[in-house]
C-alpha cells in the first residue's frame, strides 16, 4: 500500500482567525489514479490545495510527497518536487503569448543562468530549442497549438483552461492539481477535457481534481474525497460515496434545513 | 520602415538598412561638431542615459517593480570612479579595472535594495525605492566627516579621463586627417558599449531568465507556482539593472571630470523612468528611443524657444527652463491620454505576432 501511494495527508489544519478552514484531514493518494476533491462551496477545497502547494503554511498535520513530507516548502519547492496546479479563477500570464506560459512551465526543469542568456553559448541554444518543442508539443497535446503565438488573454474560456494545463504540465508534475477545470465550460468543452484528463492519466501523471460538475467526476474520478466545513465526510469510489448519506446531507442540504428551521 | 531592418523576410534590404544606420552613426559626430562641440556632448549623455533606461528597464519594464530610487545606482558607479581615479586619494586606476568595479559596487548595492523590499510591490516598493535614492545621495552629501570620503556638497573634482597607454579620450588630436575632440573619442567607445548592452538585454528578454521575469510582472503568484523562485530571480533584476547603472556612472564621471552629489537628486530617477514609460516599457527599441528624445529635445528648446520668442513678441516673455518643463509634462499627459504603452509599445510585438498567426 505504502508504495502505491504518491501523496499522503496527514492530520492537515487550517484555521483563518475564527475560522477552522480545515481540520484533522486525511487521505492518501496513488500512483496513478485520478482523485476527486469535492464539497460545496467553502468546504475547504481550494484551501488544501494551497497548503499543499505551500501557498499557506498549515497549522498542523503533514503531507508525505513521493515518501519524503513536504513540511514548510516554497510554492517554487513544491513544484519542483514536482506538484503542478491551475488556478480556479484562471491565473495564465496574460500578457505573454500561449507559447510563451508553457515555456515558462520549463523554467523549473531547466538550467541556463545569466552567462547561458547572454553567450548564449551551444548548450543554452540546445536548451532553448528543446523548451521550444516541448512547449509546442505540449500546445499541441492539450490542443491549443493554433492559438500559439496570441496573447493568453485572448484565449477562448475554454482555451485558457486548457492553456493552463498545458503549462503546468511543463514543469513534469508527478501530480497534477486541478482546480475547477470545468468551471464555465459548456457541456461540448468538458466531454473534451474529460478524455484529455484520461489521457495525462495514461501518459503516467496522477491528477488530482476540484470539480463542481459531479457528471465529470462521478465519470473520471477513481476515487473521491468529500470534505464538508473543512471536515472529511467521506472517502471512496465514487458509486459508494454518491450513495453516502452524510454526502447527500451536505449536498442537498437535508440537516442543514432542519438545523435552519431549528434556529430560526 | 520597419522592412528595412526585417532580416527573416528581406534580408538584402535589412542589410543595406543597417549599413545606413551604421553609416550615419560614424559619421554623426563630426556632423554634429561642425554645429559645435557642445551637441557631441549632448549625444554622448544621450548615450549615457539610453544606458539607465535599458538598466531600469529590467527592473521595471521586464521584472514589473517599480523602482523611483535608479539614480543612487549611477551615484555609486560615479563615485566608484571617482574614488579611485582622481586625486582625491590619490589614486589613479586605469578606466578598464574601475568600470566593472564601480558595476560590480552597484550591483551589490543593488542586492541590497532588493532584499529588504521583496515582499513589497506597486506603491510600497515605489516609496521604499525613492527613499533608497534619497539615502544614497544624503549620504553622499554628508560622507565628508569625520573621514572625509565624498568631500560631501563639494564633490570630487579632477577625475582622470579614460586613457589606454598614451591614448588619452580628453586630448584632442588628428587622426587621418580627421579632427578628434575628446568629446568625439567617448562617442565612439560610448556607442560601441551601447551596441553592446543592447545586444545583451535583448539576449536576456529573449533567454529563460527573461521569460521568468515577465512571468513575475504578470501574476508573482502563478510564477511561484510554476517553480520559479521568485526571491533570486527579483534579486537578479535588481542586481543587473544597478549593474548597468553602476557602469554608466561611472562613464559619466570619467567624461564630466566632476561630480557632485548635485548630479543624482530625485528628479533625475524621475526622468530616467519618463523615458522608460514614455519610449514603451518592456520594449528595448522604444527605451532607446525614449532616452534619445528626453535628451534631445530639451536641449533643441533650449536653443530655440529664445529666438521664437524674439521672433514672435519682440522679448521674452518665458525662461526656456519654464517652457521645457511645461512641454515636457504635456507631453507625458498626451502620452498617458493616446499612447499609454509608450511610443514603440508592445504593438510591435502584436504585429510580429499577427504575422506569426498568418
Amino acid at each position: 500500500m505504502s508504495q502505491l501511494a504518491l501523496l499522503a495527508a496527514k492530520g492537515i489544519d487550517k484555521r483563518f482567525g475564527g475560522v477552522q478552514a480545515l481540520s484533522d484531514v486525511d487521505f492518501t493518494i496513488n500512483h496513478g489514479e485520478i482523485y476527486g476533491l469535492i464539497g460545496p462551496n467553502g468546504a475547504g477545497k481550494t484551501s488544501l490545495f494551497n497548503v499543499l502547494t505551500g501557498i499557506y503554511v498549515p497549522d498542523g498535520g503533514e503531507f508525505i510527497f513521493d515518501g519524503e513530507p513536504l513540511q514548510r516548502l516554497k510554492p517554487n519547492d513544491v513544484a519542483a518536487r514536482g506538484i503542478a496546479r491551475t488556478f480556479q479563477n484562471i491565473r495564465l500570464f496574460a500578457n505573454l503569448s500561449a507559447l510563451e506560459n508553457v515555456m515558462i512551465g520549463r523554467h523549473v526543469r531547466t538550467r541556463a543562468g545569466v552567462w547561458g542568456a547572454i553567450s548564449r553559448n551551444a548548450g543554452t541554444r540546445a536548451e532553448e530549442a528543446a523548451i521550444h518543442r516541448r512547449a509546442y508539443e505540449l500546445l499541441e497535446y492539450v490542443g491549443v497549438e493554433k492559438r500559439a503565438h496570441s496573447l493568453a488573454k485572448h484565449l477562448a474560456y475554454g482555451d485558457q483552461r486548457r492553456l493552463e494545463i498545458a503549462r503546468a504540465l511543463a514543469t513534469e508534475p508527478k501530480l497534477l492539481a486541478l482546480d475547477e477545470p470545468a468551471a464555465g465550460m459548456n457541456a461540448t468543452e468538458t466531454s473534451s477535457l474529460k478524455s484529455l484528463l484520461a489521457e495525462i492519466r495514461r501518459d503516467g501523471t496522477t491528477i488530482l481534481l476540484i470539480e463542481h460538475d459531479m457528471k465529470l467526476v462521478m465519470s473520471v474520478c477513481d476515487r473521491v474525497l468529500v470534505l464538508d466545513y473543512g471536515k472529511k465526510i467521506a472517502e471512496g469510489t465514487a458509486s459508494a460515496v454518491q450513495n453516502d448519506p452524510k454526502v447527500i446531507a451536505a449536498y442537498l442540504g437535508g440537516e442543514v434545513t432542519l438545523n435552519l428551521k431549528g434556529t430560526s | 520602415m520597419r522592412s528595412l531592418f526585417d532580416t527573416h523576410r528581406n534580408p538584402k534590404l535589412a542589410w543595406v538598412g543597417i549599413v545606413l544606420v551604421a553609416a550615419t552613426l560614424l559619421v554623426l559626430p563630426f556632423v554634429l561638431a561642425s554645429a559645435g562641440t557642445f551637441w557631441v556632448r549632448i549625444t554622448n549623455q544621450a548615450i549615457l542615459y539610453c544606458f539607465l533606461a535599458l538598466g531600469l528597464n529590467i527592473v521595471v519594464g521586464f521584472a514589473g517593480l517599480l523602482d523611483l530610487g535608479y539614480i543612487a545606482f549611477y551615484a555609486v558607479g560615479a563615485y566608484v570612479y571617482a574614488l579611485l581615479a582622481s586625486p582625491h586619494f590619490n589614486l589613479h586606476l586605469p578606466f578598464w579595472i574601475i568600470l566593472p568595479m564601480g558595476a560590480a559596487v552597484a550591483c551589490l548595492f543593488g542586492v541590497l535594495l532588493g532584499a529588504p523590499t521583496l515582499k513589497l510591490r506597486g506603491d510600497y516598493l515605489a516609496i521604499v525605492t525613492l527613499g533608497f535614492g534619497e539615502i544614497i545621495r544624503i549620504f553622499l552629501n554628508n560622507l565628508s566627516q569625520p573621514v572625509n570620503i565624498t568631500n560631501g556638497p563639494q564633490g570630487l573634482y579632477l577625475i582622470d579621463p579614460f586613457r589606454i597607454g598614451s591614448f588619452n579620450f580628453a586630448h584632442r588630436e588628428t587622426i587621418l586627417g580627421l579632427d578628434f575632440t575628446g568629446p568625439i573619442k567617448y562617442y565612439y567607445f560610448f556607442l560601441a558599449a551601447l551596441i553592446a548592452v543592447i545586444v545583451l538585454n535583448m539576449r536576456l528578454q529573449d533567454s529563460r531568465i527573461g521569460r521568468a521575469w515577465e512571468a513575475i510582472r504578470e501574476d508573482e503568484t502563478a510564477a511561484r507556482a510554476m517553480g520559479i523562485n521568485t526571491r533570486n530571480i527579483k534579486l537578479l533584476a535588481f542586481a543587473m539593472g544597478a549593474s548597468f547603472g553602476g557602469i554608466a556612472g561611472g562613464m559619466f564621471a570619467a567624461t564630466q571630470q566632476f561630480i557632485s552629489p548635485e548630479s543624482f537628486i530625485l528628479v533625475e530617477s524621475v526622468m530616467v523612468l519618463a523615458m522608460v514609460v514614455l519610449g514603451g516599457m518592456g520594449n528595448i527599441w522604444g527605451v532607446v528611443l525614449g532616452a534619445v528624445l528626453l535628451s534631445f529635445v530639451p536641449e533643441i528648446l533650449r536653443f530655440t524657444v529664445e529666438p521664437v520668442q524674439k521672433a514672435l513678441f519682440g522679448r521674452m516673455l518665458l525662461e526656456p527652463e519654464v517652457i521645457r518643463m511645461l512641454l515636457f509634462g504635456l507631453a507625458l499627459v498626451l502620452m498617458m491620454l493616446f499612447r499609454p504603452a509608450g511610443i514603440l509599445p508592445s504593438a510591435l510585438r502584436k504585429r510580429e505576432l499577427e504575422v506569426a498567426r498568418t
